[in-house]
This record gives structure tokens, C-alpha cells and sequence, in this order.
């Protein structure tokens, strides 16, 4: 009897109560504004907060601040959220998917492809503007995510997670190459490496309005799969057992960790460092039901790259460090704490 | 079943004899072709003595210890992927997961940033301290992965990991920093160098990897029985009476050090540990009696003739042999990926 209640107990515990989750979801929401509000009026131009709340809710275009704010720093703010969003989210589905930790959107195939093309579009169209790069870079997500899914599904025996994996290793690894030899053979690598580590900095309100929608599209589908994602987690063999039709969430999961990740590199670049490591950092804090893993991902990943976006520009001014370089290095000795702490993967 | 048993003998015997054979062909092939192509005749009367002096020049002094340098680093390489997703229980990891790849090219790109236009970066010297820089930094990075995933006196693989992934993304953190700050010029070293090329060719490297590799490789065929049963997990694995503690750390530090050597002169190449195995699994069966002798000789085999294609395809720019092994490798073991369950 005494042995049965502390198992329950512990099995309660694996599966944190809706409170911490909750509370995650709230104080992250809080931190989410406090922080925007922070990115919004830091930078060369000294703005007050009032200017920065009055720009939002009571605009005047003859106001020089309040267009600085509608027309520079507000999209990058906003940008910043829904890149570390998305990435995050991506991330927990890859890895809920394949039931391996060192999953990232990056191993679907998804940023390989969109660097393959936007690798041809440098070394073909010199002086392309940046709405036709990010044009590029979607196609290329679509067309690596897609070569991914469909060598899976043709392979003997269908889809698994560990064939999803490997599958997706090789063509990530096959495109990147072919994309630094593109890099070396017309010159243009540095080009390739300022766009991907560019971050959000030099983003413009119509950018956000082209990526905005598929990341709302992306971020809607996952919170419907992520019950779905919870039983696929627990094993493939599991999940047939108990009905489900793993194809079609893998499917599914494919086109979200699609829609929301190449959306995200076509703003923001590479940053994988997000979509590994949020994921980890949420598990850690809300246990392994996806339910409350996709939200508060979501929460997590936009505060990291939010404030990564700010560290980045007070670094060193008035240059910019590279966006992708200090996610990391907020990030490394959080998730090296947690790590060590449960050493506990998936 | 016996039947079966020893048609896998038969199987495993014919695919080392096959993959030796296409080794040395290949060298044939490797000797034979780039910027100054010598005629196959040519070739084997001067490895026989009977050369003009050009000829034994270019052969015994350029293309012998390149091809040896890649022959010993892909074996290596792939031994040590293959140790490593025994012992993690992993099957997407490869060498660069203990850091060693984003910790060697860390201090390389630092290398390469503090000392670019000095004596150190363009004399003779360099080809000598590179190497050295690049194990400095592997094995530092793997003795942090390894320190900090220690606890209570135990490493557990899914830690090793994870403490992996953190490492190795703020040494890439590292990178990218002073990457971004560097002169075109060496900017295009550092890609080609992370993405891995052939350094060093001269018979001292060749005789010291070729000598490190002939301690380490053998413990590890001798330990294959072991690496059978850590892979089962390590409830098994304590079961059946193995210390896998203390076997782990064993197997671990031999694949660092077989690993940290090779990446050392051969830059960023780990996807060679993460495919031949693979590879060689798919092909043989998971006994790593069997499965790592295959491996070893696959990843000679490819690393040899992905050198060759990255010499010859652009002559005279060279194409980093990282790159090449990706798009010569990647078909191949997608299409072992849909062929086999």
C-alpha cells in the first residue's frame, strides 16, 4: 500500500501538475511583454516608454520617435518572438516525433533545403532583393522537408522515427555540402553566412506580414496534434496499440515543423540552437505531456530569442552581435544546469 | 539456422574481400589522377623502383601520403562513430556529438583570427601547429562534455548527450563570433578547413596516426563483445555482469582519442562516423565482431575516394573532402535506408 501510493506519487510528479505549467504560461507571458517593451526602447535613438506605449496605441505618423518604433522596432520585436516561437515548437515536435533528443527542426531537412537555395539564388541572381531571398529560402524548406518525408515513406517498412532521423540527417548533410560548394565555387560563402547568422535586425513590417501567417497556421496545427504527438512520444509500437494512425501525424507534424520553421529561417536565419534546446529546458519544467510542451515552448522560445536579440545589440554597439551566437550562450549554461540536474531526456 | 549462420560468414568474408579490393583500386585510381596525371604503367613501374625522378617525386612525396592520410582517417573516423552510437545508444551520433569537431574548430578559427599574416599562419610552421590546435581543442571540449555529464559517480548516456548538445552549441556559438569578424581570405580557410579537408600530408603525420591507430584499434575489435551489450541498455547490460561503467569510460576515451587524432588533420568529417557504421550495420548485421572491421574499411574506401573526386572535380581548386563525402555518401545510405528495414 505504502509502496503503491509513493509510485503514484512519483508518476504524479513525472507528470508535473497544470500548475507549474500554467504558471510557466503566465509569467512567461509577462516576461514576453516586459522584455518587448525593453527591446522596443533600446537602441541608437533614446525614446522614453511613455513614446514607446503611446506609438502603440496612439500613433501619429508626424511623431519622428513613433515611426522609429511602428516602422523599425516594433517588426523587429515582434519578429524576434515569433522566430524564437516557432523555432522552439518545431523543435518539440521533431523531437517528440522521433523520440530522440538531438532531434531539431534543422534534421527535417527544413534549413539545409532553404540554405541549398538560397545558395543558388546568391550565386545565380546577384543582387537579388530580400523578400525574393526569402521567397528562395521557403521553397528550399518545402523542398527539404519534402525530400525528407518522401524518401521516409518509401523506404521498406514505412515510416519510423529512427529511419525520419537518419533519412534526414543524410539529406541535411547532402544539401549543406552542396550548398558550401556552391558557396566556394562562385564565391560567395560569406554572403551565405552573413544571411543565416543575420538574425532579426534587419526585418521590415512587410517581411512579418508575409511570414506571420504561416507561423499562426503552424503554431494552430501543432497545439491540435499535441495530444496526438503525447502518445506518439511514448513509442511507435504504443501508439498503434492504442490506435492511432502514426502516418498521418507524422504527416502532419512534418508540415507544422514545415510551415513554422521555414518561415522562421526566411526572417531570421539559422538559429538552431532554439528548436534543440527549448524543447529540453520546457520538458525539464512541465514534464512530458505535450499538451503543455507546445505552449509553453512556444512562450519560452520567444523570451530566449527576444532577449538574445537585446544582449546582441548591447554588446558591443553599435555593432551587432550575431543573434545566433548569444542564444546560444544564454542559453548553454541554463540548459548544462537542467541537464545535469534531472538527467532525464525525453 | 546454421544454414543462415554461415551464409552471413560467407556474406561478411566476401564484402571484406570486395571492399579491400575496391581500396586498392582505388589507390591505383587515387595515385593515378589529378593536376599532373600519371599513366597507370607509370605508376606501378615507379612504385616497383623502376620511376623517373618527377614521377617518384610526385607519388612518394604528394599523392602516397595523402592517400594513406585518408585511408587511416576515414578507418578511424568510423571506428569511432561506431563505438560512439554503441555506447550512447544513439543511432544519430557521430564523433562531432562529444564536441570534438565544434571544439577543434573553435580554436582552429581562433587560430586562424589571432595569427592571420603572422609568420605562425603562412610559414612552414603552420602545417605543424594546426594539427595541434585542432587537438588541443577536441579534447578539451570532450573532457568538459565528459566532466560535466559525471555525476554520482555514473555517466549516463541520455546525459552525455545532452551535455553534448550544450557544448557543442557554445563552442559553435564561439565560432560563428569570430568567424563573422574575420578577412575574406581567411574566412574561405576557415569553411574549407570546418567542412572538412585532408592537412598535413607528410610521412611524419602519416606515421604518427598510422602508429596511434595501431594501439587504439585493436583494443577496440577486442572490446566489440562488450559494445554488443552496451548497446542492449544498460539494464541488460548490468545484467549480464558488465561493469558498464567502468567499460564505458573506457570505450569512450579510445573513441576520443582515435577521433581527436583524425580530426585534427582532417577537419570537420565526423558525417563519415555517422554513415559508415550505418552502412556496415545495414550490410552485415549488429554484431560488432563483424560490423566493425566492415565499417572500418567502408570509411577508408569512401574518405579515399571522396579525396580523389574533391582533387580532381575543380583542378587546381580542391573541393573540401567533407563536402564530397556528403554528396557521395548520402545517396548511397539513403539508398541502403530504403532498401533495408
Amino acid at each position: 500500500m505504502n509502496t503503491k501510493s509513493k509510485n503514484l506519487k512519483k508518476t504524479t510528479k513525472e507528470f508535473k501538475n497544470p500548475f507549474t505549467s500554467s504558471a510557466v504560461i503566465i509569467i512567461g507571458i509577462v516576461l514576453l511583454g516586459l522584455s518587448m517593451i525593453v527591446s522596443i526602447n533600446f537602441g541608437a535613438s533614446n525614446l522614453s516608454y511613455q513614446d514607446v506605449l503611446k506609438a502603440i496605441f496612439h500613433f501619429d505618423p508626424d511623431n519622428s520617435s513613433h515611426v522609429i518604433i511602428r516602422e523599425l522596432r516594433l517588426p523587429r520585436a515582434i519578429a524576434a518572438i515569433c522566430v524564437g516561437a516557432a523555432l522552439a515548437v518545431s523543435g518539440a515536435i521533431m523531437q517528440g516525433m522521433t523520440r530522440n533528443p538531438l532531434a531539431s527542426p534543422s534534421i527535417m531537412g527544413v534549413t539545409s533545403g532553404s540554405s541549398f537555395l538560397i545558395a543558388i539564388a546568391l550565386a545565380a541572381l546577384p543582387g537579388i532583393s530580400y523578400l525574393g531571398l526569402m521567397m528562395f529560402s521557403f521553397v528550399g524548406a518545402g523542398l527539404g522537408a519534402g525530400l525528407v518525408f518522401g524518401i521516409s515513406a518509401m523506404a521498406k517498412g514505412g515510416v519510423t522515427p529512427v529511419k525520419l532521423a537518419l533519412v534526414g540527417s543524410a539529406i541535411t548533410s547532402l544539401l549543406s555540402s552542396l550548398s558550401t560548394a556552391i558557396g566556394i565555387k562562385f564565391n560567395v560563402s560569406k554572403d551565405i553566412s552573413y544571411w543565416y547568422a543575420g538574425g532579426v535586425s534587419s526585418i521590415q513590417p512587410q517581411h512579418i506580414l508575409f511570414a506571420i501567417p504561416f507561423i499562426v497556421v503552424g503554431l494552430i496545427l501543432a497545439l491540435i496534434l499535441s495530444r496526438s504527438i503525447s502518445v506518439l512520444s511514448l513509442g511507435e509500437d504504443v501508439a498503434k496499440g492504442l490506435g492511432q494512425r502514426t502516418v498521418y501525424i507524422q504527416f502532419f507534424g512534418t508540415i507544422a515543423v514545415l510551415l513554422l520553421t521555414g518561415a522562421a529561417v526566411s526572417i531570421a536565419g539559422m538559429i538552431g540552437f532554439v528548436g534543440l534546446v527549448i524543447p529540453h529546458i520546457t520538458r525539464f519544467l512541465v514534464g512530458v505531456d505535450y499538451r503543455w510542451i507546445i505552449p509553453c515552448s512556444a512562450i519560452l522560445g520567444g523570451i530566449l530569442l527576444i532577449t538574445a536579440d537585446i544582449v546582441g545589440r548591447m554588446v558591443n554597439p553599435p555593432f551587432e552581435t550575431p543573434v545566433s551566437a548569444i542564444t546560444a550562450l544564454i542559453g548553454v549554461p541554463f540548459f548544462l544546469y537542467l541537464a545535469r540536474k534531472e538527467g532525464r531526456g525525453l | 539456422m546454421t544454414n543462415t549462420l554461415s551464409k552471413n560468414e560467407a556474406k561478411y568474408k566476401f564484402l571484406m574481400i570486395m571492399t579491400f579490393a575496391l581500396i586498392i583500386v582505388a589507390v591505383l585510381i587515387s595515385i593515378n589522377a589529378g593536376y599532373m596525371k600519371i599513366p597507370i604503367a607509370d605508376v606501378i613501374a615507379t612504385l616497383f623502383g623502376y620511376g623517373n625522378p618527377q614521377n617518384e617525386l610526385t607519388i612518394f612525396e604528394f599523392r602516397l601520403p595523402r592517400i594513406f592520410m585518408a585511408l587511416l582517417v576515414g578507418l578511424g573516423i568510423s571506428i569511432s562513430g561506431a563505438i560512439l552510437q554503441g555506447i550512447s545508444q544513439n543511432p544519430l551520433a557521430d564523433p562531432g556529438i562529444l564536441g570534438i569537431n565544434s571544439g577543434a574548430g573553435f580554436t582552429v578559427v581562433l587560430y586562424m583570427f589571432f595569427f592571420q599574416g603572422t609568420v605562425f599562419m603562412t610559414g612552414w610552421l603552420s602545417i605543424f601547429i594546426m594539427p595541434f590546435a585542432a587537438l588541443i581543442g577536441g579534447f578539451t571540449a570532450a573532457f568538459l562534455i565528459y566532466i560535466l555529464s559525471w555525476k554520482n559517480g555514473r555517466v549516463t548516456p541520455v546525459r552525455l548527450i545532452l551535455v553534448g548538445i550544450g557544448i557543442n552549441a557554445a563552442f559553435g556559438a564561439g565560432l560563428t563570433i569570430f568567424q563573422m569578424k574575420m578577412e575574406p581570405i581567411n574566412f574561405m580557410k576557415a569553411i574549407v578547413w570546418l567542412s572538412g579537408s585532408i592537412w598535413g600530408t607528410n610521412w611524419t603525420f602519416v606515421w604518427m596516426i598510422f602508429l596511434w591507430l595501431v594501439v587504439l584499434i585493436p583494443l577496440v575489435l577486442y572490446k566489440s563483445r562488450v559494445l554488443d551489450v552496451l548497446k542492449l541498455g544498460d539494464s541488460i547490460a548490468i545484467g549480464v555482469g558488465a561493469n558498464i561503467e567502468k567499460e564505458r569510460r573506457f570505450l569512450l576515451f579510445i573513441s576520443v582519442a582515435i577521433a581527436g587524432v583524425c580530426v585534427s588533420v582532417g577537419g570537420g568529417i565526423t558525417f563519415l562516423g555517422l554513415i559508415a557504421p550505418h552502412m556496415a550495420r545495414r550490410l552485415v548485421g549488429a554484431s560488432h565482431s563483424k560490423m566493425l572491421p566492415l565499417s572500418a574499411l567502408l570509411g577508408a574506401l569512401l574518405l579515399l575516394l571522396a579525396d580523389t573526386l574533391g582533387r580532381v572535380i575543380l583542378a587546381p581548386m580542391e573541393l573540401p573532402v567533407g563536402i564530397v563525402i556528403s554528396v557521395l555518401g548520402a545517396p548511397y545510405f539513403i539508398y541502403l535506408l530504403i532498401k533495408t528495414t
